[in-house]
């Protein structure tokens, strides 16, 4: 079965990198990617365009996002009972405590800041599939909703 | 920052986990791994909640950077020590992971709802036992950003 990762990134650049890092470390996953934060709700709430978007079992979430702001998304997800138990992982290039902090605060189940090097970024990238997708076990998609 | 950052200090590790055996190995294996470690072990829900607190015996307990929580425990038990947790503003933004036996859907989804940070379930075999933990220091207290102390 596959693995639906929503990812909400801006950049095409970091996009492409994460598309490849995934591609390489787990052949079941499928990235799905929206490129800011009102984007992402409308897939989130299968809106729009997005009328067939499956349900992410992971989101990676940038802060820094047109239209809709990171930090607006991720209380968005935490506050809808039918979202908020995906986890949901910063991926950022802010490492600001008040960054960390709010995030914490909007129940992000974790935060990780994006490397600046190439390889590093790859690492980071595997990582999370390895921990994430391999060992968390992640809430089935039964339809509470 | 992330928890090797924090200048040489240490990483606080609340664990909640009443069986002997689990509780050795999760020492040997952070030790292994994180020297920077300082583990604690609550045994029991009520025990945990008094060193969250910072009550009685654990007056002086410092504010756990992460915990590992089991689910069932004795006197109160885990998801009741996770929603109290995730309900108080001084303690919820701790990342808690549920580190448990069971595998059960409903004890996963229940763990999520309950704001989990995320679910683990413990392996039977030793060598996987370990590495687990070791991959819960790498990803969590190596690679993660854990909210700032205070």
């Amino acid at each position: 079965m596959p693995i639906e990762v929503l990812l909400v990134e801006d950049s095409p650049g970091d996009v492409r990198l994460t598309q490849e890092a995934f591609h390489d470390a787990n052949r079941s996953v499928r990235l799905h990617v929206a490129s800011d934060g009102m984007e992402a709700m409308a897939f989130l709430r299968h809106q729009g365009g997005q009328s067939a978007a499956p349900r992410p079992d992971l989101i990676l979430l940038d802060l820094n996002l047109p239209k809709m702001d990171g930090r607006e998304v991720l209380a968005r997800i935490k506050e809808d009972a039918s979202l908020k138990t995906i986890p949901t992982i910063i991926l950022t290039t802010s490492e600001a405590e008040a960054d960390i902090a709010r995030s914490y605060q909007l129940q992000a189940n974790c935060y990780l800041s994006k490397p600046v090097q190439l390889d590093q970024f790859e690492t980071l990238v595997k990582s999370i599939n390895d921990f994430w997708l391999t060992k968390v076990k992640l809430p089935q998609k039964k339809q509470i909703e | 920052m992330s928890a090797i950052e924090r200048g040489g200090q240490a990483i606080e590790v609340l664990l909640v986990e009443d069986s002997p055996g689990d509780v050795r190995l999760t020492q040997e294996a952070f030790r292994d791994a994180n020297m920077s470690i300082h583990l604690h072990v609550a045994t029991d829900g009520v025990e945990a909640m008094t060193f969250l607190r910072r009550e009685g015996i654990h007056a002086k307990a410092p504010r756990p950077d992460f915990i590992l929580l089991d689910l069932n425990l004795p006197k109160m038990d885990g998801r009741e020590v996770l929603a109290h947790i995730k309900e108080d503003e001084s303690l919820q933004t701790i990342p808690t992971v549920i580190l448990t036996t069971s595998e059960a859907e409903a004890d996963i989804v229940k763990s999520y709802q309950l704001r989990a940070n995320c679910y683990l379930s413990k392996p039977v075999q030793l060598m996987e036992f370990e590495n687990l933990v070791k991959s819960i220091n790498s990803f969590w207290l190596t690679q993660a950003k854990l909210p700032p102390q205070g």
